[in-house]
């Protein structure tokens, strides 16, 4: 539409109103997509409401009455059930503190490798992109001997450390090219002025890098908060995250599909509100600027 | 720093320091103090990464070679290439490599062009872009157990769940009280596991080629129009050159993950029906046959693999940098 309105000279021509009628008919195909794509969440959370009658029914049930119990099973109030409240602290402490360390160890190193290029600046990143390409299970037997040894199983502090192991390298990816847009004559004066690395990297640099940050800070919370496999395996009472109480809301006791439902929406909410309130930044971050 | 050039390209530098030599002898001078002090904020990044990751990994190898089940601690010993031999000749293991292999590739080609697609439909303006962009991103926010619980029992389930009930309901519609009614996860257990995984994967493509397109300069595309190329000319030798790079970039990550995974493995089939993956493979070697020793000769077996394409790949994206530098 803005292409048009650039060529005057073009408006009213027949290639224009076909482009026209084209565009139109391209927004209704991105809204069908838009649709059918959202459609399983739509379900899911519609589902979350329905009673378990409802909830299981076939053909869909889709104008059934609203219920609660789904979210009344899920947090307890009904059946006695198992407190989502732990497994939810789990997370949140998992997800934020490792994406705090995610930021303290990533911010200094891009730091070094964009605003002052270490040499061979290419093959430490490299390094730490190849730590990505190896599957986390091939080192997760040895992560579960040591664990057992230093008593730390089912420990929250053992997943902080392995989220952070896990999400630093594409942190450090992108933090760099973010840090690449701070302008050198700011790095300059700062160094004039006798500004040494902490004061530089916290008054010049972080501000500017803001958005960056916030996005890394996004996608290390998301990866962190959705992990599954290494939260199983070295956690079980008293540290298991979301996701392995989710697993568990199956097995353990049959089905209860609006109850499931229920459980899946509320732990899937805060990467939803996040993601939701950080579209912008998330599209600028998964672009990497390695690129740029 | 007098050696850094307003050029934003890091790398550019470098390149500059090998061409001239002038800013290296000024590097001499300013001495081995300085050198550390460039380097350090790198290295706690570096060293909790070796070892948090490579340390367990070297302990993997040391494994692999030895004989040992948890369920026959007394049994322990040097194994030499027993674990190994095993491996090769497991048929469960060789499938499983396929399965990860044509799991990923499927997976990772389908949701890349979906994105495309999508990517240069919300290129376009149209009325509530904005709204339909979060629609599409959401499958990506959604937890991926969570996502896989929802396709299993929600979307797939033969009795009860939406794509049969919906079937039910279009049959209905005509007339019928006969609709096919298939069973998917046992049918084609495999395409149910890509199926999902490609609805929660191509939000995070289209993300990525969406961002690849918004950087595009727009005057080029101008241009193009006004001498009267078509659309499709326009895509491919204006966009499809510009997006190469992103549509690496969103190839090799959604790789690095995809090959990974574990979540929609372990709840939608359980590695049943020949939808066992690599990791869940070693998974279930540690805690159902509880055979350390093998366990690790597959991890080092996968990782093998794994730097085979990420020798290849990182080739790709090292290119990718060449042009940041040369750009």
């Amino acid at each position: 539409m803005t292409t048009t309105s650039l060529l005057p000279r073009r408006a009213g021509s027949p290639a224009t109103g076909r482009r026209r009628r084209t565009g139109s008919l391209l927004g209704l195909v991105a809204w069908l997509c838009g649709i059918a794509f959202f459609l399983p969440v739509a379900w899911m959370v519609l589902t979350s409401f329905h009673s378990e009658t409802d909830a299981a029914t076939n053909p869909p049930s889709v104008g059934a009455g609203i219920s609660l119990h789904g979210y009344r099973e899920f947090f307890g109030a009904a059946g006695g059930g198992v407190s989502p409240w732990p497994p939810l602290v789990n997370s949140l402490t998992a997800s934020v503190v490792s994406t705090l360390l995610v930021l303290l160890l990533a911010v200094p190193a891009a730091y070094a490798l964009s605003i002052k290029p270490v040499r061979k600046w290419s093959d430490v990143l490299f390094f730490f992109l190849s730590t990505k390409m190896l599957p986390l299970v091939a080192g997760l037997l040895p992560v579960y001997l040591v664990a057992q040894n230093a008593g730390m199983l089912d420990s929250i502090w053992l997943l902080v450390i392995l989220y952070t192991s896990m999400n630093l390298p594409i942190a450090v990816w992108m933090m760099r090219s973010f840090l690449a847009e701070v302008p050198v004559e700011m790095l300059e004066a700062a160094s004039i002025d006798g500004a040494g690395l902490a004061t530089t990297l916290t008054r010049i640099v972080a501000p500017v890098a803001m958005p960056g940050i916030a996005a890394t800070a996004l996608i290390s919370f998301i990866f962190s908060w959705n992990e599954l496999l290494f939260a199983r395996v070295l956690t079980g009472v008293v540290a298991g995250t979301s996701p392995v109480f989710l697993t568990g809301l199956v097995t353990s006791q049959g089905l209860f599909l609006a109850k499931v439902c229920a459980a899946a929406t509320v732990i899937s909410l805060p990467v939803l509100i996040a993601g939701f309130a950080a579209q912008d930044k998330l599209v600028q971050g998964l672009s990497l600027g390695a690129v740029k | 720093m007098p050696t850094r050039t307003t050029e934003p390209a890091p790398g550019a530098t470098t390149a500059a320091v090998h061409r001239t030599g002038s800013p290296a002898a000024r590097a001499r001078r300013t001495g081995r103090a300085k050198d550390w002090a460039r380097r350090a904020p790198l290295l706690p990044a570096l060293v909790f990464l070796v070892v948090v990751t490579q340390l367990p990994f070297l302990a993997t190898v040391v494994i692999s070679f030895t004989r040992w089940n948890a369920l026959a601690p007394d049994n322990r010993g040097f194994a030499a290439l027993d674990n190994y031999r095993a491996v090769f000749t497991d048929p469960a293991m060789r499938a499983s490599v396929g399965t990860t292999v044509l799991l990923t590739v499927t997976v990772v080609l389908v949701s890349l062009l979906l994105g495309l697609g999508l990517a240069l439909l919300l290129d376009r303006g149209f009325r509530g872009r904005g709204i339909v962009r979060t629609l599409l991103i959401t499958p990506f926010l959604i937890v991926p157990v969570a996502s896989a619980l929802l396709w299993k029992h929600a979307l797939y389930n033969a009795s009860y769940g939406l794509i049969n009930g919906s079937l039910t309901w279009i049959w209905r519609l005509f007339g019928s009280d006969s609709p096919p009614q298939p069973d998917w996860m046992t049918d084609s257990p495999l395409a149910a596991v890509e199926m999902s995984l490609i609805w929660q994967w191509t939000p995070f493509m289209m993300l990525i080629l969406l961002a690849g397109l918004q950087s595009r300069a727009s005057d080029a595309v101008e241009a193009a129009r006004m001498d009267g190329a078509s659309a499709f000319d326009i895509f491919r030798f204006l966009t499809l050159p510009h997006l190469r790079r992103y549509l690496e970039l969103a190839a090799l990550l959604g790789t690095v993950y995809v090959v990974q995974n574990f979540d929609a493995v372990f709840t939608i089939t359980s590695g049943g029906l020949g939808t066992a993956n690599l990791p869940y493979t070693i998974y279930q070697t540690v805690y159902q046959s509880h055979d350390y020793g093998r366990a690790s000769a597959q991890g080092v077996v996968v990782v093998l693999c794994s730097l085979l394409v990420a020798t290849f790949a990182l080739r790709t994206v090292s290119s990718l940098l060449r042009e940041e530098v040369t750009a």
